[in-house]
């Protein structure tokens, strides 16, 4: 225990910096994930046939595949290109992806649970079609997926913890770091288990909070 | 910009990719029969269990569901041997993997059991069952066809968790495609095929498991 809190001392300003870049990431890819997530919903929901077919396509690639191989390939497929992104960059982007085509799936889902004869009613008093979603479609559709965003929150704080192996010097990595160093395998890990503990039931207690004070149940 | 696509390399590959796949749905499906098993257990406890049962069960269930599989993988793989705790690496995943998966169908189960009416129980009771007798014949099988849709989707979730054993050097898809993307360099290729196998696979798993559910009818 001793030198358990001596190597957690002098390592806690890198962990503290690694915890912050585990929470950016992630609020990052959620963030764009719902915004990107949003609009490809819609298009799958009201798109049609052309638009819909490509996001289908999209969505249903990315959540047929598993996370690491989203993060692996958006890190290496880029330098066939010439392009070369940085860990950093293809990791939240791989993240951002997954987290939208969940999100676009569960919206779509919620659009739809939406009986049509609010649809046709919204247009008998003379609503556009963008005022029908933005006042009647869309405000019963989020309150319907809140709890999923949760969720998915929780997911995407998981799955970052798989950026430590394109090298993104987040929590994990950081910590397997530390854990090479001083040896104190058990110690660090049951550490950084229990960091990504708190985050995700911090988001869990956040998401209650939000429920409750907004009423959305 | 002047990449030209080659399968060359891919294709040489194509049977370690094969194999690959064949050992993550191995992982999966054990994952999922030892997870179901302390998924039963555990959901039966959460709902017809004492305060203290339900207690551990929350527990188990909150700490798992929280935690990334890859820390749970790692801690097995690194730690657990300092204390004698040794398996293969493919042993180790799946191992994790059934405890990880135990969680979720914790759920899946709890669920299923608590939409039991408390009718069909109690006429279990009157006929003359036990306890034992009721969990096992009235209980077990409805709740077994209950959880069903939501098994097949965890088996699914199961089955692409398995690319996380890769990490720890378990020579399944995701790990096999590392190697040929390191050795030949044909990064689009590569990705595309893994990913392509990934998706096929988990498409034709989502019918399959369709058509089992339609086997057994809803009560």
């Amino acid at each position: 225990m001793g030198k358990f809190l001596t190597v957690f001392d002098s390592a806690s300003s890198a962990l503290a910096a690694a915890f912050a870049m585990t929470v950016g990431i992630s609020a990052a890819a959620v963030a764009g994930g719902i915004l990107l997530g949003l609009v490809i919903g819609l298009a799958l929901t009201y798109g049609g046939r052309v638009l819909a077919l490509p996001f289908r396509a999209v969505v249903d690639i990315v959540r047929g595949t598993p996370v690491l191989v989203l993060i692996l390939a958006s890190y290496y497929m880029p330098a066939g290109l010439g392009v070369s992104p940085g860990p950093v960059t293809a990791g939240v982007a791989a993240l951002t992806i997954f987290c939208a085509a969940h999100i676009a799936e569960t919206l779509r889902g919620a659009l739809l649970a939406i009986p049509a004869a609010q649809t046709d009613a919204a247009r008998a008093i003379g609503l556009t079609f963008g005022k029908t979603l933005g006042y009647v479609l869309l405000p019963q559709a989020l309150r319907q997926i809140a709890p999923n965003l949760v969720n998915t929150a929780v997911e995407i704080v998981k799955a970052s913890s798989l950026l430590s192996a394109i090298g993104v010097g987040e929590l994990l990595l950081t910590t397997q770091e530390i854990i090479g160093r001083s040896f104190l395998t058990m110690e660090f890990y049951a550490l950084v288990g229990l960091l990504y503990l708190a985050v995700n039931l911090s988001i869990s207690a956040g998401g209650w909070w939000l429920e409750h004070r907004f009423r959305l149940r | 910009m002047n990449y030209v696509l080659n399968f060359g390399a891919v294709l040489r590959g194509f049977d370690d990719l094969l194999s690959g796949l064949a050992l993550g749905l191995a992982m999966g499906l054990a994952g999922l029969v030892v997870g179901s098993l302390i998924g039963i257990a555990a959901g039966y406890a959460a709902v017809f269990g004492g305060r203290p049962a339900r207690a551990v069960v929350t527990l188990y269930v909150g700490f798992i569901r929280n935690v990334p599989i890859l820390v749970l993988a790692l801690f097995a793989f690194f730690a657990l041997p300092q204390y004698g705790i040794r398996f293969s690496n493919t042993n180790t995943f799946a191992a994790v993997l059934a405890i990880y998966a135990g969680a979720y169908l914790t759920e899946s189960f709890r669920a299923a059991m608590l939409i039991i009416p408390r009718g069909t129980i109690e006429a279990a009771q009157s006929i003359g069952l036990t306890g034992v007798g009721v969990a096992l014949w009235v209980v077990l099988p409805i709740a077994l066809r209950n959880a069903l849709p939501s098994v097949g989707n965890n088996f699914i979730s199961l089955f692409k968790d398995t690319s996380i054993a890769a990490v720890i050097a378990v020579p399944e898809l995701t790990f096999q495609a590392r190697k040929i993307n390191n050795e030949s360099f044909r990064v689009i290729e590569v990705w595309l095929v893994t990913s392509l196998i990934y998706v096929t696979a988990c498409g034709l798993l989502a019918l399959a498991l369709r058509r089992i559910e339609k086997l057994f009818p809803r009560f």
